[in-house]
């Protein structure tokens, strides 16, 4: 039972529960955070790739951009909080990327630009619930937003969308990236609110 | 052992507010009493959350300005449009209680160990936990040298200004005020650019470690600065605080 903090009132107008996860507010900004400088890769020198399959795969900017790609409006849910909704997204699916891969691994841990990785199943990334983000907003993704291209996983906490990303390992095994081993939660599903690791 | 049990998750404590103290007109620290505080480290934060009598809750992260060894403290810039920092920055008196949840984070923290020299960069409110790295710094009795270079809008917006004005040796702090300035003033006037940094920051021979705090736009220059004087971007930790809409 939580103790009431004497004088404090709602000044928010209650957020839709079904919309936003609990303990979590909206805002109409896009806050950054990122642990370090943000990485600028020339698009000519940029790869995409995919391995610990049967066969590595890699794709160039050029590749990469002339797979097939969705647009898609979502929810998306910091675990410091904020969430934003009715976001706008183009980019290339997970399906269509893991399916140029034969494998049989349960996970994946992803690597960005700049030395971040997460963790990811590989189950939370197939069935269109996943992408590889580079269009937000109808134009190209800001660099402090994880431009050229950013894993986009809606349904996790947004930690778990690594900007900047350059490459997924697929592993037998689960093992946790950055944030996770700082404390942070294994899976990340904000409307169980998996902040933090024993959530 | 009692007070000792490996938490298997960070759960909600009672905190008691102590003694408060207003740091600028839109600045306060408060003290957090909490019997069973498991301690921290320079660098992190706590998030904290507020009931109101009908039950409605809200959360919000805060850095932790005191340093490992004393008691837990935040410290608080009230955002206009926001729901817990007017709170907690012009409601909240010593006895009300909130709950407390941490510490967390263990990227953006400092220990003797981690070596230096230092080169902290704080963006308003973004010197909470630097100042928590130069208290553990004295605290523990480290000879690391520390150099805080701090951008405020004006003198009368400086956190932390009385305790920043007798820095202990071995470190000094170089003031930017970006809006307006004291009449005499013969500091930096400006935000902090790579000119700046040339100037301030430790050369890179000198294998620095710098933290940088504060809203996005200030941290994204500091940083990208630091990497264009030759800072190996590992050596260059941020936090922002971009939730608030600077």
């Amino acid at each position: 039972m939580s103790p009431v903090s004497r004088g404090f009132r709602r000044k928010r107008e209650a957020a839709p529960a079904d919309r936003v996860p609990p303990g979590q507010y909206v805002t109409r900004d896009f806050p950054v955070l990122s642990a370090g400088p943000t990485p600028h890769t020339a698009l000519s020198k940029w790869t995409f790739s995919i391995d610990g399959g049967r066969e590595p795969k890699s794709w160039t900017w050029e590749e990469f951009r002339a797979l097939p790609t969705e647009t898609l409006t979502t929810d998306i849910h910091c675990v410091t909080r904020w969430s934003k909704l009715d976001t706008h997204w183009e980019g290339v699916s997970l399906d269509v990327l893991l399916g140029a891969v034969e494998y049989d691994a349960g996970y994946v841990l992803a690597f960005s630009d700049g030395g971040y990785t997460t963790n990811v199943p590989v189950a939370d990334l197939l069935g269109g619930k996943a992408w590889v983000a580079f269009n937000y907003e109808g134009a190209p993704l800001g660099a402090e937003h994880g431009g050229p291209a950013r894993l986009l996983v809606p349904h996790l906490y947004f930690w778990k969308s690594a900007k900047w990303v350059r490459r997924l390992q697929l592993r037998d095994t689960d093992v946790p990236g950055f944030w996770e081993n700082y404390g942070y939660h294994i899976y990340g599903d904000p409307w169980r609110e998996q902040r933090y690791a024993g959530d | 052992m009692a007070g000792t049990a490996v938490r298997g998750r960070l759960s909600w404590q009672t905190a008691t507010v102590g003694p408060v103290a207003d740091e600028t007109p839109k600045v306060r620290t408060l003290r957090l009493d909490v019997p069973d505080w498991p301690g921290h480290r320079a660098g992190q934060h706590v998030d904290i959350r507020l009931t109101s009598d009908d039950g409605y809750q809200a959360e919000r992260a805060y850095s932790i300005a005191s340093a490992p060894g004393e008691p837990l403290a935040i410290t608080v810039e009230r955002l206009d449009d926001g729901e817990v920092s007017p709170y907690l920055t012009e409601e909240a008196r010593p006895g009300d209680m909130l709950e407390v949840r941490g510490p967390i984070g263990g990227y953006f923290v400092w220990e003797p160990g981690s070596g230096g020299p230092l080169l902290l960069a704080a963006g308003g409110s973004g010197v909470v936990p630097l100042r928590a790295i130069l208290r553990e710094r004295s605290r523990t009795g480290s000879s690391v040298p520390a150099r805080l270079l701090y951008s405020s809008r004006s003198w009368e917006d400086v956190i932390y200004s009385s305790e920043l004005d007798v820095p202990p040796e071995g470190v000094s702090v170089i003031h930017t005020l970006t809006r307006s300035q004291p009449p005499s003033w013969k500091g930096y006037a400006r935000r902090v650019d790579a000119q700046m940094l040339a100037e301030v920051a430790w050369p890179t021979a000198d294998r620095p470690l710098a933290y940088v705090c504060g809203p996005t736009n200030f941290v994204e220059s500091v940083a990208a600065g630091l990497v264009g004087l030759g800072y190996p971007a590992g050596r260059v930790k941020t936090e922002r605080f971009g939730a608030t809409g600077q």
